[in-house]
């Protein structure tokens, strides 16, 4: 790439597949930009033309939107943590040789396979379900009044579902983290006199702070979308209507295109604001 | 204080024997270098002393106290690993105040024993950097730094130059001796490398499959290897051996003659043969003959320029003084 003519080139020969870029990105969002300026509702009349910003305004004052706001954020970092917690816990022990490693790596794995409905139908119905659910059962035994999980204890309840998807997710990736750890640093370590402890907190989880940013950012990437758990769960009743989900009753069942769009809107802000904290607080564990 | 003592130390990995039964004694303050072939056992060896090794069998003692079931950090020893093993993520400082930081020592000591190391290592510019921003040579020396500030009873190397090049390794052999000198203190070192050993050890123990071929001074190694194995391994260039006739007529099933030991002639001597390869180092020229009874080829040195070429006879006296015999077994014939 170093001459005016072979860079010439390299510029129309990307053209476009950048063009592609821009077009894909762009239509949609100008979409969305548009109809959130307009009184778009399809059963009630269609087009009703400009609407200033209404939409924005009545989107914001509706008494849901901080609430969803704050719904995200808790699933978002409640996940998070539960993930990276666990996440590390569990690469450790899965880095331990033992009997069987193969398939306890593999079961380990598979709940990243389940789609999120029917993982969600699962816990709700299987494990959740104050009557005859697993944990009903579980609390009763022990002489305890069962808990109605997804209405009493909502948020929690959703925090666990959505933790069970990600934390394979998080598992393999700080796994082949710590197998990249040079045991000869924990072996120095020992030598130096550091405890077990010690050699986690000094040596282990500096070692994984990338992979952990790694596992961060991209969670809140998909975290901050998650719709499908709430919808076959609580469908947005006890507390766990997220900016989502909120978009998504205004679209489809109030059937108000302009104000879900303008919505949408928000949800892009909330996640520009929430990356760039992230990239804050971070995101200097990926410079090298 | 730093006098280790194995007795019937063994080690074996599942069924494995890599080192059988062992006994070795190293003094107080002594430099002492394992050395021998890769694969040898010489670093399972120092890992046993280290304790990062369980043992099979047989005691480990360290200054007359059992220490064979102490964790590493009680066995007041520091190691020098291969790759370093420095902390990528702490700087120089917090790399070399590590080991004090675990065991609880004050921060005005901390630093005082940071500062002295630094300045003995040559570090002191670099105490903010990182281990990634530094070169081979400078990591080695904070290695080094973080096993000195522990004041330890003994230093465990483990092959600590083999990752620099030529001429760092010359360099860093002479501070890591002088170190020895200054601190007075036990060093184990392990490296294949006989010029190492022979250049730093005050007690030399070569190793082959785990079991000791011989303890002694280079010079004892050097002057009189107890078998064949020893006595090809160190010296260099290797020994020559010869089998056969010749050796026969010394009473001996082989024969090693050194390179430095054979005088060259074009007009007479003892063994005659062809020039082949000749190796110029300046100061020496090494030539491999062909065509000597029992021996192809045979390495001999001459000082400095000799007016032969590749494909002329030349003829070869061995200095008898100078001459090893073995038996059939291998062992030396006193
Ligand atoms: N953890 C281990 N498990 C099984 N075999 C091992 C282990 N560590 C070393 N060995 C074997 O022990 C022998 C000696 O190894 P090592 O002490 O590293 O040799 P050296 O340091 O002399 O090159 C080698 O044959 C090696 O394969
Ligand atoms: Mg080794």
């Amino acid at each position: 790439m170093a001459t005016q003519h072979s860079r010439s080139a390299a510029r129309l020969m990307m053209a476009p597949a950048v063009f592609l870029l821009l077009v894909w990105m762009l239509v949609p969002l100008s979409m969305t930009l548009w109809f959130s300026f307009r009184k778009y509702l399809p059963l009630r009349g269609g087009d009703l033309g400009w609407a200033g910003f209404d939409n924005y305004v009545r989107f914001v004052t509706s008494s849901s939107f901080w609430p969803s706001v704050m719904t995200t954020l808790i699933i978002v970092g409640g996940v998070l943590v539960v993930t990276v917690m666990f996440g590390v816990l569990l690469a450790i022990l899965l880095d331990q040789p033992m009997w069987g490693q193969g398939v306890v790596r593999i079961l380990v794995i598979a709940p990243f396979f389940v789609m999120p409905t029917v993982s969600a139908l699962v816990w709700k119905n299987m494990f959740m379900d104050p009557t005859n659910g697993l944990f009903a059962h579980l609390w009763r035994f022990f002489g305890a009044e069962p808990i109605s999980w997804l209405s009493e204890a909502s948020l929690p309840s959703l925090v666990m579902i959505v933790s069970w998807q990600w934390l394979p997710f998080a598992t393999l990736i700080l796994l082949t983290a710590i197998q990249s750890l040079d045991s000869e640093q924990l072996e120095a370590a020992e030598m130096d006199g550091a405890s077990p402890l010690s050699r986690f907190f000094y040596i282990i989880l500096p070692h994984l702070s990338r992979a952990i940013t790694i596992v961060v950012l991209i969670q809140t990437i998909f975290l901050l979308s998650i719709f499908a758990e709430i919808f076959v769960t609580t469908s947005g009743a006890f507390g766990t209507k997220t900016l989502t989900y909120l978009i998504f009753q205004r679209v489809l069942e109030s059937q108000n295109v302009g104000l879900g769009s303008a919505g949408g809107v928000y949800a892009i802000i909330l996640a520009n604001i929430v990356a760039l904290f992230l990239m804050r607080i971070v995101g200097k564990n990926l410079d090298a | 204080m730093g006098r280790i003592q194995l007795k019937q130390v063994k080690k074996s990995f599942g069924d494995v024997t890599v080192i059988p039964p062992l006994d070795l004694t190293i003094e107080d303050g002594e430099f002492t270098v394992f050395v021998g072939p890769s694969g040898c056992g010489k670093s399972t060896l120092l890992r046993l002393i280290a304790g990062l090794e369980d043992t099979s069998d047989g005691v480990i003692e360290i200054d007359g106290k059992d220490a064979t079931s102490l964790p590493p950090a009680k066995r007041s020893l520091a190691m020098v690993f291969q790759s370093y093993a420095l902390y990528p993520h702490m700087t120089v400082r917090k790399n070399i105040a590590f080991p004090m930081k675990m065991a609880g020592v004050d921060k005005a000591e901390q630093d005082r024993r940071i500062e002295a190391a630094a300045k003995a290592l040559n570090l002191a510019d670099y105490l903010d950097r990182r281990p990634g921003q530094l070169s081979g040579g400078q990591r080695q020396r904070v290695a080094i730094g973080r096993a000195i500030v522990r004041e330890p009873a003994a230093f465990l190397f483990d092959e600590p130059l083999s990752n620099l090049d030529a001429a760092l390794r010359v360099g860093m052999r002479m501070e890591i001796s002088e170190l020895h000198k200054k601190l007075d203190t036990t060093m184990i070192y392990v490296t294949h490398d006989q010029v190492e050993a022979m250049t730093m050890a005050d007690k030399i123990v070569v190793l082959q499959a785990g079991v000791i071929e011989q303890v002694g001074s280079p010079l004892e190694l050097y002057r009189t290897p107890r078998n064949k194995f020893v006595a090809g391994f160190i010296g260099s260039p290797k020994m020559n051996f010869l089998e056969g006739p010749e050796a026969a007529k010394h009473d001996a099933h082989t024969i090693g003659i050194r390179p430095e030991h054979v005088e060259v002639s074009t007009t007479e001597g003892l063994w005659q043969g062809k020039v082949g390869v000749a190796e110029h180092l300046g100061s020496d020229t090494f030539i491999h003959v062909h065509g000597v009874p029992g021996c192809d080829p045979m390495t001999v040195r001459v000082g400095g320029e000799i007016p032969v070429h590749h494909g002329d006879t030349i003829f070869l006296n061995p200095n008898l003084e100078h001459l090893h015999r073995f038996d059939a077994e291998g062992l030396r014939i006193q």
